[in-house]
């Protein structure tokens, strides 16, 4: 039962994924667009955790940096995305690739590069507890259940409101739900406000298990996320929870086994195959093309 | 004289400054001068970004494993370069590694030390490339059957997974782990640096301008009607792959030699994404547009902005704004605005015989 731990740990680092990949699926639902820059937005959520906990307490410190994330979500939207809109979906991409190069010099420069210790975690989940006999924080327990909420309730928000509907709406065809009367770009923005929010909830969760805050914190967790989301089919978000569990589940599965030079590549390996063998991963739609 | 021949005449005469210039540049300078040192990353960077360009400027196929493949060209490199005497010292945690010679020498023997070092160097140089490009074939099997971002994201994984093959401890005995390799031979000018980057780039400016070049720029401008027109697409566009890759590879054996030392944790993806960022720059679909950018990206971030990191700045001292990573900030902010703003790039898809044309239509304009 050596392997206990890294389960736990699994479903835990899972939920963190979850959080993040919704983010990306939810983006790229509409725009098609892989947004390179939302790891560095996670990894920036976590630095203003760092740096709002140190000087206020954390009724307004956990406020303020989810906050400052979801400003910085619908900044970039509006900045680096909005203007190409209808630009080739590469110049997208590299604009993406853009943003995330900016906001990780930017950090640097902020920072002076040296990763930012988490001096004051979060009280109370970052506790230890004994979990089947095995020590952990008490995040490990917290992630899973506030994934599963926040899930229900976006998927709620999505089913049920005005705004789920525009965004299924824009997801479906962008330009006949623009010609139905829908504000393509409140829509596009509200996608990023949650993406960023949920990203801030996930950051703050992930970097309670962690020391320190680097600028480069941001990318593997970023692009794993990335991986979840494609593995569950892209666009779809039970589908992106589902991936994400199952991937940070391997992931340490394949630390406990003692392979942890390979924990990443299996991500990407396991991408690879999903992408070969079934391209729209497990609850994707299938795309046909249209000349 | 017609406006062809002017081109060749303008092309030639532009190319022979340059390599004048970098020859006096070379004898006039010591070998650590910071401008051999930049002329040495640009002309390694501007051949990677060719390579790239080639891929997704040319063939319209959105990769961003660049990383990877150089990473494979410089261990290549390392590993079949380093003295045998100096083997020890390199691997001193893996008993010396499992291979035990050394290109350059075993060429020097056959040709006398001095050539055949380079002969050996040269040779090395064309393995890394050849492995790459064997890679490269491997990976376009399942990965290039995929479309623009799924492409991108699948080679990305490939680089990752290339990165962490060449960390493993159990490959340390050709590898090193994840332990520098260094001691092996390397060019200290610059004008070798030129000479061979310009005549790989040549090589690839030919192939653009084939009909295999005609077809990977069908196949951009548009997939099905590539199709319809009779052209093979899985062939083109694994080819493209292949080749991209193999200079890619020799231009992370060209970045060993620059650097002295070659380890893997360098060449991740962002990497990649500065010299896509370069292609950017120089304009998507042009190469000497990419050669142009890479001077300039490197010019200003390891010489003329360095003041933006230590305190003082065009005579402006500031230490408190001007401190370390303001450079990359500022420049990062260039980028974006250059990505937002000025989509085609300096050059656009033009090339450097088409600067003439433009301006004598301009003064054709003027004498009318």
């Amino acid at each position: 039962m050596k392997l206990l731990p890294y389960i736990i740990n699994g479903i835990s680092v899972g939920g963190q994924y979850a959080l993040i990949a919704i983010g990306y699926t939810l983006v790229y639902g509409i725009l098609r667009l892989i947004n390179f820059a939302h790891g560095d937005v996670f990894m920036v959520a976590g630095l203003v955790m760092v740096y709002a906990t140190a000087s206020m307490p954390f009724y307004l410190a956990l406020p303020l940096a989810i906050l400052v994330t979801v400003i910085l979500g619908f900044t970039i939207e509006r900045v680096a995305y909005k203007p190409l809109r209808s630009a080739p979906r590469m110049s997208l991409m590299i604009s993406a690739i853009g943003v995330s190069y900016l906001i990780q010099n930017l950090a640097f420069y902020i920072t002076g590069g040296v990763p930012q210790p988490v001096t004051h975690p979060i009280p109370w989940i970052s506790d230890q507890v004994m979990l089947l006999g095995v020590s952990t924080k008490r995040v490990t327990l917290i992630t899973p259940v506030l994934t599963i909420l926040l899930v229900l309730l976006l998927v709620y928000l999505i089913n049920h409101t005005k705004i789920g509907m525009a965004m299924r709406a824009a997801a479906k065809d962008f330009e006949t739900a623009q010609l139905m009367g829908i504000k393509i770009n409140s829509v596009i923005s509200m996608t990023f406000v949650i993406g960023s929010f949920l990203a801030a909830v996930g950051s703050m969760l992930y970097f309670t298990n962690y020391p320190s805050v680097a600028i480069t914190s941001g990318g593997m967790p970023g692009l794993k996320a990335f991986v979840a989301a494609v593995f569950g089919g892209i666009g779809s978000i039970p589908g992106a929870v589902v991936g994400a569990f199952i991937i940070g589940l391997c992931e340490e599965l394949i630390k406990g086994l003692g392979y942890t030079t390979f924990s990443d590549a299996f991500t990407f390996a396991l991408l690879i195959v999903v992408l070969c063998v079934r391209p729209t991963g497990l609850f994707g739609e299938k795309v046909t093309d249209k000349v | 004289m017609d406006l062809s021949r002017k081109k060749k005449i303008f092309t030639a005469l532009v190319l022979f400054v340059v390599l004048a210039g970098c020859i006096v540049l070379d004898v006039v300078l010591p070998s650590y001068h910071i401008a051999i040192t930049v002329i040495k990353k640009a002309t390694v960077y501007a051949l990677v970004a060719v390579s790239m360009n080639l891929l997704n400027g040319f063939t319209g196929l959105f990769s961003l494993g660049q990383a990877g493949f150089m990473l494979l060209g410089a261990y290549a490199y390392g590993v079949l370069t380093i003295p045998v005497a100096k083997r020890a010292i390199v691997y001193q945690y893996f008993d010396g590694g499992v291979i035990h010679f050394s290109l350059p020498e075993v060429f020097g023997s056959i040709f006398g030390t001095a050539v055949g070092s380079v002969i050996g160097m040269l040779i090395a140089l064309l393995i890394g490339g050849i492995l790459a490009a064997l890679m490269a074939y491997l990976i376009g099997l399942p990965v290039l059957r995929l479309k623009s971002d799924y492409l991108a994201i699948a080679t990305l994984g490939f680089a990752e997974i290339l990165k962490a093959f060449f960390q493993w401890n159990k490959l340390g005995p050709v590898t090193n782990g994840s332990n520098l390799l260094k001691s092996y031979p390397v060019f200290d000018h610059a004008t070798p640096y030129v000479i061979l980057a310009g005549l790989m780039i040549a090589v690839i400016l030919l192939l653009i301008n084939s009909t295999y070049g005609r077809a990977f720029k069908a196949i951009r401008d548009d997939e099905v009607a590539a199709e319809a027109m009779g052209i093979n697409l899985a062939k083109h566009k694994r080819m493209a792959f292949i080749i991209s890759s193999f200079f890619a590879g020799i231009g992370g054996g060209m970045m060993a030699m620059y650097s002295g030392t070659i380890a893997a944790a360098p060449f991740k993806s962002a990497m990649t994404y500065e010299i896509l960022l370069i292609v950017v720059i120089g304009g998507i679909g042009s190469i000497t547009g990419s050669v142009i950018a890479s001077f300039l990206y490197i010019i200003s971030s390891e010489w003329l902005l360095r003041g933006l990191d230590s305190g003082t700045f065009l005579g402006i001292s500031a230490p408190g704004v001007f401190k370390n990573g303001f450079r990359m900030a500022v420049f990062s902010v260039i980028i974006m605005v250059i990505v937002l703003f000025f989509r085609k790039g300096i050059m656009g898809e033009r090339e450097l015989p088409d600067l003439l044309q433009k301006r004598s239509k301009k003064k054709k304009g003027a004498a009318k």
